[in-house]
């Protein structure tokens, strides 16, 4: 640096290019992935749906859409399914993040393991314990039998109940998370002054706690049921053929009948769909509170729709608040104390609690003793003991490559993502430059858009390029939904990080690399190795890409299960879900404790 | 003055959380209309008090009496209080009226009353202009002061103020505290003040509650406070003091003959409490002692060079070493009576304005 003082403005020169050129290394390499492997083959999969079987423009896909029957009814029930499938998940999450954001030190870090192992669990193992708890033959039916509450089994599963149940179970933790995001932002003192302007236990709850909460609520909805909209797993499984979701179409046209045309046009529904709700949602409450915080949703005068809702909100929670008041004081008789009053509403609380954590994290664990049967086929109770499905998956050179090449892909794409998104994190972290915001919009848009999408546009791309079949390919694709989660992880943690101790480092001499190898990265490794360990697991789970892209030719770990399910539900398929139940859950304590220790090192 | 009835009572008020004892059997009086501080270091128990008479803590043992009536067992919400908080706690989710309105509401006050004493409240806050806006548009001043007018509009029967000036700067601070008396004047209501600022409870209290570790150290008005401190801890916690380690030999004429160890002896009025043992601090306020021509005509006179000279405006700071001990002493900075470093210096002071205290807490119980 000495030497370049001699030529003040090449100094200002130098110090202007590198900070660019660091700029764009730093993001060009996501960009490129993401434009090359997730904008064009989704532009490319909708742009299909416009020409007809000989490649002429045409509208004839359209016309089937809207003049088949059929299509409109399975949409229906798509909205349907997603609809109560977002009631049910946010009502029982809303008691589970409250009292997560109310409890302290280890009673919460258990209270949030508890919602994070089923919320990483792999949906096709999920899925699947509730066969063998639902099913006809089922630990429910049987208890039930046993009982003498009812003589013949009830069916739960192949309807509408199964999917419900499968789909709540599968998405009541997302709705958990977001809520407790928001409502960790709370200030507790609001309620205690409510309190003590006169408001009783009811008024606090319905007209100062619970319309906090409405931006969490609103996000939380809206994730579920976006996210519902483009499940097929669980109605695949668990559902009858009246529960066909407009997903379960879309797979049919390309596996089946390898009309890719039209499976683009009901892609494109789909996104009318999710642009319908995107506009009602903005207009009600403001695409702002998606960013979560406890920022209130203020009446916008542009909006009258929005105005209306708030109105109308503050009337229904100035009812329930009076109902409330009134029910508690009917309950509580005047003998009553404080302090027993509030231990009583605090015991409810955990009995509701425990009944909605307990169906989230236990149904899961049914498939381990099935997986031990000595029987050839699953039965309730198990007849124990034997090692000979274990024995049977070890024994199969299929499901040996089939995890051997998941666990390849997993580490790979985790690895190749670590490697590309971090950088780029840094850059959205630490630097203002002009296209911030839509280079975030870009990484993070795999997250919101369905993955069927994705694969469906992958597969369609990479047929072209002959790559579509190959293990490389199912890299590319998992690459692409892994990098969200681990940019949105990483900044999480950069936003945490003092940027003075960089600082200081400099002060003391470091130069730039020294201190990230000293200062920066040993702060941040903790956040980073969960972040490898959460891209590891979606990977290693992720079965949407897999059966697209795959194109029959290899296979995974998860296609193969959700292949094996679909043919039969055997004891074999439980003991592969149990080994991974194990082998998940044993990552994710580990990546959470990792993560944990981290956060205390940078002071939180 | 004539005699006040009694709006606040609490006898034998015990909190523990866990084994720590946050508060420790307090007993405390206010009358009506009164502005009382609790003041003292963090983790002193003020707070835990506070909070004990707004209903918001279950307090181990003891009573509250609120205007004559049992209310230890009240919840928050039946006890016809207004409290700011620290960090106002305003609701995000509604307009600045609507924030006010909340008491009236709750008390159900007739909406046509409700927007009369909205508005009046923000008249005397001077935000009439800011109602319909949200607490999140506001600075923080202007959120603190609506804070204050939501816990005054209901005329509840106590106010509570848990530091509220903790997170403004000084300028604000020293502006609001001026605002807050003012209203305190003028609406005559009773306050129960919370604060780690010595001056800020100086400058507003009626009466300030020494507190530190659960107990009340003491309790009087500022002025007693300051300059009858009854132990060690008070005299420390408030302004500065000279604390000279000394020992009683005689009594006479009222007055204690005290050896200040290594500086010399001299004569101040006896007291309450009186110390139980012969060996005492001795404490004197900087700008209670005098200098040279000024200090011929006190009752006690020493003799000492200046050692240090620190001029911070309108205040001249002397160090002065007067045998083995080192006494600060606070003059209002003169163009006339300049001292140099190193100067031979007569140091003095009546025997009414030295006291002398216990050296340990023991001693003092």
């Amino acid at each position: 640096m000495a030497r370049v003082d001699f030529f003040p403005n090449a100094t200002a020169r130098r110090r202007f290019w590198p900070k660019w050129s660091r700029l764009y290394w730093q993001t060009v390499p996501v960009t490129l992935l993401l434009v090359a492997f997730f904008v064009v083959p989704v532009v490319m999969l909708l742009g299909i749906s416009f020409l007809d079987g000989r490649g002429l423009p045409s509208i004839e896909h359209y016309r089937r859409l809207v003049e088949v029957p059929l299509y409109g009814k399975v949409l229906l029930t798509t909205l349907n399914v997603a609809f109560w499938t977002t009631l049910l998940s946010v009502v029982g999450a809303y008691p589970v993040a409250y009292l997560l954001a109310i409890s302290r030190g280890s009673t919460r870090n258990w209270l949030i393991i508890l919602v994070l192992l089923p919320f990483w669990t792999s949906f096709l193992v999920r899925t699947f314990a509730w066969i063998v708890l639902l099913g006809r033959k089922g630990a429910v039916n049987q208890m039930l039998m046993a009982i003498g509450i009812t003589d013949a089994p009830l069916q739960m599963i192949y309807n509408f109940t199964g999917v419900m149940i499968g789909m709540t179970h599968a998405l009541m933790p997302l709705a958990t998370l977001t809520l407790l995001a928001v409502m960790e932002g709370i200030d507790p003192n609001l309620t205690k002054a409510a309190s003590t302007m006169g408001a009783k236990g009811g008024t606090r709850f319905w007209r100062i706690y619970f319309p906090l909460t409405m931006p969490g609520v609103a996000s939380a909805a809206l994730l579920v049921f976006i996210t519902s909209l483009g499940f097929f797993i669980t109605p695949a499984l668990l559902g009858g053929p009246q529960d066909t979701m407009i997903v379960q179409l879309i797979i049919f046209q390309i596996r089946e009948v390898l009309n890719w045309q039209f499976a683009g046009a009901i892609g494109v529904l789909l996104v009318i769909t999710f642009m319908v709700i995107f506009f009602f949602y903005d207009r009600v409450f403001g695409l702002s509170v998606m960013g979560g915080g406890a920022r209130a949703p203020k009446p916008a005068p542009r909006s009258s729709i929005r105005r209306c809702c708030a109105h109308v909100g503050k009337t229904i929670t100035r009812a329930l608040a009076y109902v409330t008041d009134a029910l508690i004081g009917i309950c509580s008789t005047p003998r009553m104390t404080r302090k027993s009053g509030a231990a009583g509403s605090r015991a409810g609380l955990y009995l509701v609690c425990t009944l909605i954590l307990g169906f989230l994290a236990l149904p899961t664990l049914f498939v381990l003793p099935v997986s031990f049967t000595s029987e050839a086929f699953l039965t309730w109770p198990p007849t124990l003991f034997s090692l000979q499905w274990y024995r049977l998956v070890f024994d199969s050179p299929v499901w040996l490559h089939a995890a051997a090449r998941s666990f390849a892909v997993a580490l790979v794409t985790a690895t190749v993502a670590m490697l590309i998104a971090l950088p780029c994190t840094f850059a959205l972290s630490r630097n203002n430059f002009a296209g911030k915001s839509a280079l975030f919009g870009l990484v993070v848009a795999p997250m919101i858009v369905p993955n069927i999408f994705i694969a469906v546009g992958l597969f369609f791309l990479f047929s072209r390029l002959g790559i579509a079949g190959t293990t490389f390919g199912v890299i590319l694709g998992h690459t692409v939904i892994v990098i969200p989660y681990v940019i949105v992880t990483v900044l999480a943690i950069l936003k945490g990080y003092d940027r003075n101790l960089d600082h200081a480092a400099a002060t003391m001499g470091a130069s730039g690399v020294e201190t990230f190898r000293r200062v920066t990265f040993p702060l941040i490794r903790s956040g980073v190795t969960a972040s490898f360990m959460f891209a590891f697991i979606i990977s290693f789970d992720e079965l949407t890409i897999a059966l697209f892209v795959t194109g029959g030719r290899i296979t995974t770990l998860p296609k193969l299960m959700y292949e094996d399910a679909l043919l039969s539900v055997s004891p074999r398929l439980a003991a592969v879900a149990s080994l991974l139940l194990v082998l998940m859950s044993i990552l994710i304590l580990i990546s959470e404790l990792t993560r944990r220790k981290g956060g205390t090192r940078l002071g939180k | 003055m004539t005699e006040r009835k009694t709006k606040l009572t609490i006898r034998g008020l015990t909190k523990r959380y866990g084994a720590a004892t946050a508060l420790d059997h307090v007993d405390l009086d206010l009358t009506d209309g009164e502005f009382l501080t609790m003041l003292g270091p963090s983790g002193s128990g003020k707070t835990t008090l506070l909070w004990s008479v707004a209903g918001l803590n279950h307090p181990d043992g003891g009573k509250i009496w609120i205007d004559g009536r049992d209310a230890t067992s009240v919840p928050a919400s039946g006890r016809d209080i207004g409290m700011v908080f620290q960090n106002y706690a305003l609701f995000p989710h509604l307009s600045v009226s609507e924030n006010i309105s909340f008491p009236l509401e709750m008390r159900k006050v007739s909406p046509r009353d409700r927007s009369l004493a909205i508005t009046r409240a923000l008249e005397m806050v001077k935000l009439e202009h800011v109602g319909d806006r949200f607490c999140d548009q506001l600075s923080g001043g202007q959120q603190q002061r609506i804070a204050l007018a939501r816990a005054f509009v209901a005329n509840p029967s106590i106010i509570l103020m848990d530091e509220p000036l903790g997170a403004l700067d000084k300028k604000l601070r020293d502006h609001l505290q001026l605002e807050i008396k003012r209203l305190h004047e003028r609406l005559g209501m009773t306050v129960l003040y919370v604060t780690h600022d010595q001056e800020e409870a100086m400058v507003m209290s009626d009466r300030i509650c020494l507190m530190n570790q659960g107990r009340i150290e003491q309790i009087g008005t500022p002025d007693e406070l300051y300059f009858q401190p009854k132990s060690l801890f008070a005299a420390d916690f408030l302004g500065e003091a000279n604390l000279i380690p000394s020992r009683i030999t005689g009594e006479e004429a009222g007055c204690l003959i005290v050896e200040l160890l290594g500086m010399g002896t001299v004569r101040t009025r006896s007291t309450p409490p009186r110390p139980n043992g012969p060996n005492v601090v001795h404490f004197t306020r900087p700008e209670s002692i005098a200098i040279q021509a000024d200090a011929e005509n006190k009752a006690n006179r020493l003799y000492g060079h200046v050692s240090e000279v620190v001029v911070s405006g309108a205040i001249t700071k002397l160090f002065v070493h007067v045998g083995d001990a080192l006494m600060k002493i606070s003059l209002l900075t003169s163009v006339s009576q300049r001292v140099r470093e190193g100067e031979r210096i007569t140091i003095g002071w009546d025997d009414d304005v030295g006291r002398v205290l216990s050296r340990s807490q023991k001693e003092a119980a």
